[in-house]
């Protein structure tokens, strides 16, 4: 969608029959506990109404050709046996189809579909395919059952596979994961004991548009569980056969979020067992707390579970584990949910072959850490889980990412945008009588059964400026949404209403067609007689019909109250601000300047390079040093790039498309759109008398210490943790477990005769990371790990005391040095500052606060202004970087554009009716709203088209009266209940 | 009383819990007719005006159904919307009108269950209050 928004066409290629991926199966998602469709599907709706991207669902890559900026793909376009033009997604085929049983793949197996089947409820497009596995029609020529239901003829047993070839300037893959098969886990009796399900499926389970509507029973006995255990690192961290090394990073987040949301349906005990909890994301931490000790559910540490028996007579589960004091425990329980890692899609190496990328040593798309986006193939790019185990808003920080990256390969000088559809030229309806033109549907049987179609478009006649009405078998069908077009014109209408299914769905289309025949899109509503109507009445004839009657006559009062509305058009300033001179900030502007716009680098040092200027390590075989000169030299020299150095921000008045970047040193820049990328602070520990003890130091004075041979400690100790996961400060800084076991690793090559200990809660290298975790092991490095609840280990100057979870004692490590990992500090005040600026949110913990914790994670509410790095959480680097590339694309969407055209739903106030009291400015969350000083001194509210969402808040909170919404208008909403109420039920 | 059909007024944003009534359809599940929805893009621009010319017109219910709380397309538009239903509450309830006539509810986009078990709550609560008494009085 990024890509397209600036005008670039994009092919998004899905082999499924529906976009949507794992994300539209999950039921909530962690740690927002979001409805995972609630927030998916507008996204898919708008994907699929794209008029720059084709969405070749049911489709498949063979070949791909050709360089970077210039690649030949060819594709298979699989035999669907419906046409998606024609198919209304209304499922008469499907009720008709006498094969059944066929093991539902959307639903893991847990439920069975027919051989025509619409891929789930959410399916973008809602359109049915036949499975021409199972089909009697397509195998054996005898049925066609299916065929003679559709109204629309949509079914053709003859549909062919067939090749196309697109021509592309680059290539973006993003195949996702699959969950690790759990048969191979056959200590856990996954598919021998029926009571033991994959997260997976839980995750159905537990979903409302789920096989059981959201209720959870226990698949032997359809009671509802009483006792559930779920079991990490299913198939992860393991080098047993089958299983994986690493880390899967997303399970136990999930397993936590599963196990809430289930106590939120009922009453239960519920145990996860794990060997580290791995909270390490962006308020993980506080959800983990919150599910412990909120919802009770409880956490067995350190407890990798041996193995599940049934007992074959009551089919519960009895799960052995060593607890807390060290002692074997056996515990029964109802149901078993297996935490499956993730693992490489079905074909990865084909499909790397077929695209001509290599694959990791895991079988994952290979990257590195300074180029995370990028495959080994100039020109192709990478995003998501199919680089490595990750969670949805790292996916999607990454997308955006490979977007800026592959829409590089597209926009040179000679690059022309994809042009916007000319329409012809809208009538003039101000001041004219409304005249209405209604069409109502039978959408075949669905609405046409149950309600008396042609009683309501008869009834239509009757009322208030209708001056035609008509019945339609399907109103989204082409013929009829030309009819429309058509009908405009001809009989100088100047409102329409259909009464069909949802404007969710469908009034986009229809609203086309109103453009298509002269007449502005806002003049046209819907009244839903299907799903709200014909679907959930279908024994209620007459009721129904009544009610489809009164919602066409409110549909109709509303319309004809209704005007034209064009979004405001809004100029962009085509440069970008990037407030932060780190690897972050750098990366940021680098990927805004290959495409040609300017930037302007903000630094507060007197150099570039950030926080990254302290390490000495190396990664993929090359220093970060290396890197960070070469960034720099980069940025320096490119001439789209002014750095200011040794400034700060003073101020940053304006909105999307137009602010005005003033400097500490008087200087003003009119830029579109602002980065956040300020970093965050390494925690200076006062503990351990850190700076005074010579024996005590942090990492980062460790690892210079260890560059630079001046580390000459024999017994070395790391504390871990030392400023995260504690009273004051609740969260992980992520970073540091990983950062210590480098260290640990490196000093133990050095002199493999000094002891080294990592004194730690739990060990969090997620991910690949986990193969420090097995070197540091296999050099020696000890493990000791101490209570979540605990103080902080104790040192003297030559011992630490620690309490010894495993072995259940105080134990004494001697130390002659102590290394500290010291947690990421948000260096809040800095954060504050610029936030007030242009009004953005900081979290609890002193980040900032993006829009939206999974689908925008690196926008702010505040529209144009972005944040990336480490200003949003702490990170790795190759996470900074993918995420600077992330908040770049979405920079890039706004200024490379002209013009912005607002929403226009948006509200406007009425100057004669303000008093100017400012309630509505408090309650704008866009903060579109200010107090404008008047020539007599009072005061008048002004909404700013481009930052209003329509949400029509403040007009409700208007106590004057002032305060509207075009197109929800309160004499609009008030005409609508009127309509309902003034009226009998059903009419006359 | 028997025959008694209540009429009812339900605004729905456009997000979630219209979307979860269209839910509901797309599950087929069955529910009571007495209700019409109204469309808003958010439950916060459900005016207590509307609500109340609702009841002037002789409405026997009125729901407002929003987003889950945090779940809110425009960040905290339902929060809002809880305060001012729970306002109005007690307006009504000060005039002597059963508050348990308007009633707030959150149904996502997935909950098509919640929306039906709503409605069928609601429907079953207000034919036990028996019709509006403003009508029997405008009458």
């Amino acid at each position: 969608m990024d890509l397209a928004d600036r005008g670039i066409h994009v092919y998004l290629v899905e082999k499924d029959p529906t976009i949507g991926g794992v994300m539209c199966r999950l039921d909530k998602t962690f740690p927002t506990n979001d409805c995972s469709a609630c927030i998916l599907s507008p996204k898919m709706a708008d994907c699929a109404g794209h008029p720059n991207i084709d969405v070749l669902t049911y489709h498949e890559v063979q070949k791909v050709e050709g360089e970077a900026g210039d690649f030949k793909v060819t594709v298979l376009k699989k035999a669907r046996y419906v046409n998606p033009k024609e198919c209304t997604g209304c499922g008469d085929c499907l009720a008709k189809c006498p094969v059944k049983n066929i093991p539902d793949k959307y639903e893991y197996g847990l439920t069975t579909r027919k051989a025509i089947y619409i891929p789930h409820a959410q399916a973008v497009p809602r359109v049915a395919i036949i499975d021409k596995d199972y089909c009697n029609m397509i195998k054996k020529g005898k049925c066609g059952l299916c065929q003679k239901n559709c109204g629309k003829g949509a079914i053709h047993y003859d549909d062919k596979d067939e090749e196309i070839t697109l021509e592309v300037g680059s290539i973006i893959a993003a195949p996702g994961f699959q969950v690790w098969n759990a048969a191979n886990a056959t200590e856990y009796g996954y598919g021998r004991y029926q009571n033991v399900v994959t997260a997976i499926e839980y995750e159905r389970l537990m979903c409302a548009s789920g096989p059981h509507r959201g209720h959870i029973v226990v698949p032997s006995s359809g009671e509802d569980p009483k006792k559930i255990a779920y079991i990490q690192c299913c198939g992860s961290r393991s080098e047993k056969k089958g299983w994986k090394k690493y880390c899967s990073s997303v399970c136990c987040m999930y397993a936590t979020k599963q196990a809430m949301i289930t106590k939120e349906h009922g009453d239960l005990q519920e145990d996860i067992f794990f060997m580290d909890i791995r909270s390490y994301g962006k308020e993980f931490e506080a959800y983990i707390h919150r599910g412990e000790n909120e919802y009770g559910i409880k956490m067995h540490r350190g407890a990798r579970v041996s193995n599940v028996e049934e007992d074959p007579v009551t089919k519960k589960l009895t799960i052995s584990y060593t607890d807390d004091e060290n002692n074997g425990v056996s515990e029964e329980f109802d149901m078993v949910v297996l935490s499956v890692g993730l693992v490489p899609p079905e074909g990865a190496q084909e499909f790397a072959d077929m695209l001509g990328i290599e694959l990791n040593e895991y079988g994952f798309c290979k990257t590195t850490v300074y180029h995370p986006l990028e495959t080994t193939r100039k020109g192709v790019f990478v995003t998501g889980a199919f680089a490595a185990p990750k969670d949805i808003p790292t996916s999607v920080a990454e997308a955006c990412g490979a977007s800026a990256k592959a829409g590089a390969y597209i926009v040179d000088e000679n690059f022309e945008p994809c042009a916007p559809k000319v329409y012809p030229p809208e009538k003039d309806v101000e001041g004219k009588e409304p005249r209405v033109g209604v069409w109502v549907c039978h959408c075949g049987i669905n609405i046409g059964s149950v309600v008396d179609v042609p009683a309501v478009a008869e009834y239509a006649k009757t009322l208030p400026h209708v001056v035609l009405s008509e019945e339609s078998q399907y109103a989204c069908a082409q013929d009829c949404l030309e009819a429309i077009s058509a009908a405009i014109k001809e009989h100088d209408l100047n409102r329409v209403v259909v009464a069909s299914c949802t404007p969710r769905t469908h009034e986009p289309l229809f609203r086309e067609a109103c453009r298509n025949g002269g007449l502005n899109k806002y003049l046209f509503n819907m009244a839903n007689i299907r799903d709200q109507c014909s679907w959930i009445h279908m024994h209620e004839h007459e009721a129904a019909t009544n009610k489809a009657k009164d919602l066409l006559r409110m549909a109709i009062a509303k319309a004809c109250l209704l005007e034209p509305l064009v979004g405001a058009e809004i100029p962009v300033t085509n440069a970008a601000a990037v407030i932060g001179g780190g690897i972050t900030g750098m990366t940021a502007a680098l990927d805004i300047a290959a495409q040609g716009y300017p930037v302007h680098l903000v630094e507060r040092e007197n150099e570039l390079g950030g926080y990254a200027r302290n390490f000495r390590h190396k990664e993929d075989g090359v220093a970060v040093e290396d890197f960070l000169k070469e960034t720099i030299e980069k940025v320096e020299s490119n001439k789209l790039i002014t750095v200011h150095k040794g400034v700060t921000v003073k101020d940053i008045p304006g909105y999307v498309g137009n602010f005005n970047l003033q400097l500490s040193d008087g200087s003003e820049y009119p830029v579109g759109v602002v980065l956040f990328a300020v970093g965050a602070a390494a925690y200076e520990p006062t503990e351990y008398n850190n700076g005074k003890d010579p024996k005590v130091m942090t990492q980062t004075v460790a690892e210079k210490k260890i560059a630079d041979g001046s580390f000459n400690g024999q017994d070395v100790v790391f504390i871990q943790c030392v400023g995260s996961r504690s009273k004051d400060v609740n969260y992980c800084s992520r970073v540091c477990c990983a950062a210590s076991l480098r260290e640990a690793i490196q000093i133990k090559m050095n002199n493999p005769m000094a002891n080294v200990t990592v004194v730690h809660k739990d060990i969090r290298t997620y991910s690949f990371r986990e193969e420090l975790y097995y070197r540091a092991c296999q050099l020696g490095v000890k493990f000791l790990r101490y209570p979540v609840e605990n103080e902080l280990p104790a040192y003297d100057g030559n011992v630490v005391k620690a309490y010894d979870s495993t072995l259940g004692a105080e134990v004494e490590i001697p130390a002659d040095t102590v290394i500290l990992a010291a947690g990421i500090a948000p260096d809040r005040e800095n954060k504050e500052n610029l936030a007030k600026m242009v009004k953005v949110p900081i979290s609890k913990d002193g980040f900032y606060f993006e829009a939206h914790q999974k689908l925008r994670p690196v926008d702010f509410a505040t529209e144009g202004v972005y944040v990336a790095g480490a200003a949003h959480w702490p990170k790795f680097m190759d996470e900074c970087i993918a995420q600077a590339s992330g908040a770049a694309s979405r920079m890039l969407t706004v200024i490379s554009k002209d013009k912005l055209i607002s929403e226009g739903i948006t509200a406007i106030s009425n100057p004669d009716r303000c008093d100017g009291c400012g309630v509505c400015v408090g309650c704008c969350d866009y903060n579109a709203i200010t107090l404008v000083e008047q020539p007599d001194g009072g005061l008048k509210s002004f909404v700013n088209p481009g930052l209003c969402k329509g949400c029509g808040c403040c007009v409700a909170s208007c106590p004057a009266g002032a305060m509207e919404q075009r197109g929800f208008r309160s004499k609009q909403i008030i005409a609508e209940i009127d309509a309902c109420l003034d009226y009998p039920v059903g009419g006359e | 009383m028997a025959d008694f059909e209540p009429r009812i007024v339900t605004f729905c944003c456009n997000w979630c819990s219209y979307a979860g009534a269209d839910g509901a359809g797309v599950a087929r599940l069955q529910m009571p007719t007495n209700f019409r929805i109204i469309r808003t893009m958010c439950s916060a621009r459900v005016d207590p005006e509307f609500v109340l010319r609702a009841f002037a017109k002789g409405a026997d219910g009125v729901m407002v159904l929003g987003c889950h709380p945090a779940d809110c397309h425009y960040i905290g538009g339902n929060y809002r919307a809880r305060r001012r239903i729970a306002l109005l509450r007690m307006v009504l309830e000060q005039y002597g009108f059963d508050p348990k006539r308007l009633k707030l509810e959150w149904v996502s986009a997935s909950e098509g269950e919640k929306f039906q078990k709503t409605i069928v709550e609601f429907v079953d609560t207000i034919k036990e209050l028996g019709p509006t008494p403003l009508v029997k009085e405008a009458n």
